[in-house]
């Protein structure tokens, strides 16, 4: 990749995005879930549980955390670690809010998917 | 020689760096002042007092005309500037005249953010932001009528508690689930609604605002997405803010959603300096009065030649300034997972107070109620001190000298005497008071023997006992309960009967009265609030999506590559040709990889990719067909045998009865799914003695039975009664499903219920007493009024689009090398 180098690419609005849910930016090697919590901070993961892949995108948030729809794991969203007993870590993709729309940073986003 | 300042703008921000600089060197500049508004500075903040007629425009006023003339400062009331030229350095106002500077100031402010619909330019549609607009606002409200106010923030509840003090009748329409979501977290938001209306102030959240209509060449109304209108004589449009950089821009510096500043406080160009809220700093612009007197004090140095003050941004807190309503927020009290909370709620008095910690520091604080602390917090926030030592007893605040901890049956003890504690038998906190004082009793059976609370289903159980630890204190060891989640000490019964008990109707409601220990709960305990409230007010309670776990969220069944299953409802297990039809043509049309006949006579569409969802819905729905909901706590199948019709054995007509009982019954939610069956005849071909409720037709009638299961245990179930007619069948069903419905824990089966609260509670509810099988009944059928919307074809109309299609597709030019 050249021409996209230091962009960031505008994936969405943050209004875009349920509170207290998520939606996905689908990506030629995997999809990536943008998950908004209560007080509006939104974040991104790889939309793969690190237990068996389930997406994590459809499971619930709460806090700061999603429990993933498959088995119940609480993925951590700053960090994208399992919590409490399980271990795992799904990628954490960089994002900035910027005038209401939701920023990827397109360098580490291809770095992530290399 | 004195030099020239030039002070774009008379606001608080430009004020207050004038008082900076005349204290320090009074007799260093000319200083010529361009206010936009035909008057003296004035105190904004305080524009809402003004508007509730608390204080006068003259109680504001911040610098009037006399200070001017003492300091010698040429203001130009009512005159704007048009243009800056900075290679001659002048400026140029719309009155033609051109002013020279040394050093320049912009202090432009900011503007009302106006959305973009239709009508927004109206008359009788007003923003709120200067003296104009409060008195263009208090011309409408002399005239009586109705307000609508747009936007739930700090700006837009101000002026709606203004406007009803003036007594309009006024509605807040806000965007968001929660108000001012952006300084307070959802339970501060709930007790704020509740003040708000309490104050004759309608509060309609989630609303997104269509247009603003007319009649007569006026606003009169407001139109919400929804088709919803509210009748309208003022219309306030306040969702925000934006810096007001244009001349800025004009002018050539570097603006990008501000004028931006470095720490000096100096544009792009070092004689020009801008302050308050038409700058960006370090990526930030602010909007309230704080950081901009910090701002304000960087630049008065500058201009006085002080080198050392630098401005590194600001910390935030917010106070509402409503009558009555004591609410405050500093920080950044977001969760995350290296953070602590220490969360204290007193329902009784509506206080709720948060303090989020980051490294033993308070980085971040919310209080509702009693605020008395807040500038105390504030400034442990500021300062970043460890707080270690003093972290126990922080909460209670500065003068916390030791006191009680927290009282266990706080919930039940703010209960009036008239509250009805156990529901089977009808008793009240009261009765079971006396009883306990007058028969001196000292336990569970003594109350249970003698008022007859607890001792039918015994859901109540921990409230009574927490009624036998108040009213005997030490003197009674009550069984411990297994909490409903880490959420709260409260387990599922307790839950459920409070929700009742203190008519709580929405989830952060039931938070902040039972005193969860988290800001928004868990994937345990939302999922089983959100059913509870859906089955104790059916008719008020606005379903939670995102408090549902997937499945139920989207409609579909999640497969373990995260694809979907489908499954159409076939009442009674019957289907036709041309359904038939229609399922092969949506498995072939979305290459549907795997077709299957399930256990429940009904079949299963596996495969089904998420954004195909709602157009496979379209295609089953056009053949006549609706959810079968295989993925709900709720009424699944109704299996049948095909009876009278055609079997040489048959008694009644199962099959009609069967598909009459799931016409009658689809759409309901409940604690778990239930699975139900009719057969025909004692031979039982539909296997109607392992499901939740089975029925076996007889020559003499119906033979009801219940509490059977078929999976992770095997158990056959249980014989309720028999009846006569299909009427008398379907009436039973429908009043055990009822009681299942209003005493089962959240994901307990109808079988565990059953052995929990005893076999014979359950036949004495819906068998013995007619009375209580019609009431219960009843309840059941005015829930379904509500819950039989078939939930595909509403997401075929759009309902919750966004589920169902990606925000963003990346391709790989973007996203790859």
């Amino acid at each position: 990749m050249t021409m996209h180098m230091n962009d960031w690419i505008d994936v969405g609005g943050v209004d875009d995005v349920p509170v207290r849910g998520s939606r996905i930016v689908r990506a030629p090697e995997g999809d990536i879930a943008i998950f908004k919590a209560a007080d509006g901070a939104v974040f991104a993961l790889r939309d793969k549980c690190p237990h068996k892949g389930g997406p994590l995108s459809q499971g619930i948030v709460h806090g700061r955390s999603v429990t993933c729809p498959l088995h119940n794991w609480i993925i951590d969203l700053e960090t994208g670690e399992a919590t409490g007993a399980d271990h795992g870590c799904s990628n954490v993709f960089a994002l900035k809010v910027q005038d209401g729309r939701i920023l990827m940073d397109a360098r580490r986003l291809a770095a992530a998917f290399a | 020689m004195t030099e020239k300042l030039v002070v774009i703008g008379n606001g608080m921000a430009a004020g207050r760096v004038l008082d900076n600089v005349f204290e320090t060197a009074p007799d260093r500049y000319a200083v010529t002042v361009f206010g936009a508004e035909p008057r003296v500075n004035y105190n904004r903040i305080l524009l809402s007092p003004v508007l509730s007629g608390e204080k006068a425009f003259e109680d504001i006023v911040t610098h009037d005309d006399a200070w001017y003339a003492s300091n010698a400062v040429d203001l130009r009331k009512g005159v704007n500037v048009v243009a800056i030229d900075r290679a001659t350095k002048t400026v140029t106002d719309s009155t033609g005249v051109v002013t020279s500077y040394d050093k320049l100031l912009v202090a432009t402010g900011s503007n009302p953010f106006i959305i973009p619909i239709p009508g927004v330019n109206l008359p009788g549609v007003v923003t709120y932001r200067d003296l104009d607009d409060v008195n263009a606002m208090l011309a409408a409200a002399e005239k009586g009528g109705h307000a609508v106010v747009i936007g739930g923030g700090l700006l837009g509840l101000e002026a709606a508690a203004g406007l009803a003090m003036r007594g309009m009748k006024v509605s807040v329409v806000h965007l968001m689930p929660t108000l001012m979501e952006r300084q307070l977290d959802a339970a501060a938001g709930y007790l704020l609604q509740g003040a708000m209306e309490a104050r004759n102030v309608d509060v309609i959240t989630k609303a997104n605002t269509k247009a603003i209509f007319e009649q007569n060449g006026r606003a009169a109304g407001v139109l919400l997405d929804d088709g919803r209108t509210l009748p309208a004589d003022l219309v306030v449009m306040a969702v925000g803010i934006r810096p007001n950089s244009t001349l800025g821009k004009a002018a050539g510096l570097t603006v990008n959603r501000g004028i931006v500043v470095d720490d000096e406080m100096r544009t792009s160009d070092a004689d020009v300096f801008a302050v308050g809220e038409c700058v960006e700093h370090r990526g930030q612009c602010y909007g309230l009065v704080a950081p901009l007197f910090e701002m304000a004090k960087v630049i008065a140095a500058r201009l006085t030649n002080d080198p050392a003050p630098r401005y590194e941004g600001s910390f935030l807190s917010t106070k509402l300034k409503v009558t009555g309503v004591d609410l405050f927020s500093a920080g950044d009290f977001a969760d995350a997972p290296d953070r602590d909370e220490i969360v204290l709620r007193d329902a009784a008095r509506g206080v709720y107070k948060r303090l989020v910690l980051k490294d033993n520091m308070l980085i971040g604080a919310v209080m509702y109620g009693d605020t008395a602390d807040g500038s105390y917090f504030f400034e442990l926030v500021k300062s970043g001190e460890d707080v270690s030592d003093i972290r126990d007893t922080l909460i209670f605040g500065r003068s916390f000298a030791g006191g009680a901890s927290a009282d266990p049956n706080a919930a039940v003890a703010g209960l009036p005497a008239s509250a009805e504690i156990c529901g089977c038998n009808g008793v009240c906190k009261g009765t079971i008071i006396d009883a306990i004082g007058a028969k001196g009793l000292t336990d569970l059976n003594g109350v249970r023997a003698h008022t007859k609370a607890s001792a039918s289903c015994g859901s109540c159980t921990g409230l009574v006992e927490q009624i036998l630890a108040m009213t005997l204190g030490d003197g009674f060891q009550k069984a411990k309960v297994e909490p409903m989640c880490t959420c709260t000490d409260l387990g599922h019964d307790d839950v459920r009967r409070l929700i009742v008990a203190k008519e709580l109707k929405s989830i952060p409601q039931v938070m902040q009265e039972l005193e969860w220990k988290t800001s928004c709960g868990c994937a345990k305990c939302r999922p089983a609030l959100n059913y509870y409230l859906l089955c104790d007010w059916p008719e008020e309670y606005t379903d939670d999506s995102q408090s549902r776990f997937i499945n139920e969220r989207v409609h579909a069944n999640i497969q373990k590559d995260g694809t979907y299953s489908v499954v159409p409802r076939m009442w009674g297990g019957m289907t036709s040709p041309s359904e038939l039809r229609a399922i092969a043509d949506v498995a072939d049309k979305f290459a549907i990889p795997a077709v299957k006949v399930t256990g429940g006579q009904r079949i299963d569409l596996l495969g089904v990719k998420k954004e195909d969802l709602p157009a496979v819905w379209a295609d089953l729905n056009n053949a006549g067909m609706v959810s079968g909901h295989a993925y709900a706590k709720g009424l699944r199948t109704v299996k049948t045998c095909v009876g009278t019709d055609w079997c040489r054995f048959g008694t009644q007509d199962s099959t009609g009865l069967g598909i009459k009982i799931e016409k009658f019954m689809w759409g309901s939610w409940a604690p778990a799914k239930v699975k139900m069956a009719v057969s025909g005849c004692p031979r039982n071909c539909a296997e109607a003695t392992c499901k939740d409720v089975g029925v076996i037709c007889v020559e003499s009638g119906y033979e009801i039975s219940f509490a059977g299961a078929a999976g992770l245990h095997v158990r056959q179930t249980e014989f309720l009664c028999k009846v006569e007619t299909e009427d008398e069948c379907m009436e039973t069903i429908a009043a055990l499903t009822q009681l299942y419905r209003e005493q089962g824990r959240y994901l307990e089966r109808m079988y565990k219920w059953s052995v929990r609260v005893g076999i014979e509670s359950i036949r004495a509810a819906v068998v013995d007493d007619a009375a209580k099988r019609r009431v219960l009944y009843a309840r059941f059928v005015l829930s379904q009024k509500i819950a039989q919307i078939d939930p595909w074809a509403e997401r075929v109309a759009g309902k919750e689009a966004y589920e169902f299609a990606p925000i963003r597709q990346l391709d790989l030019a973007e996203a790859a090398e």
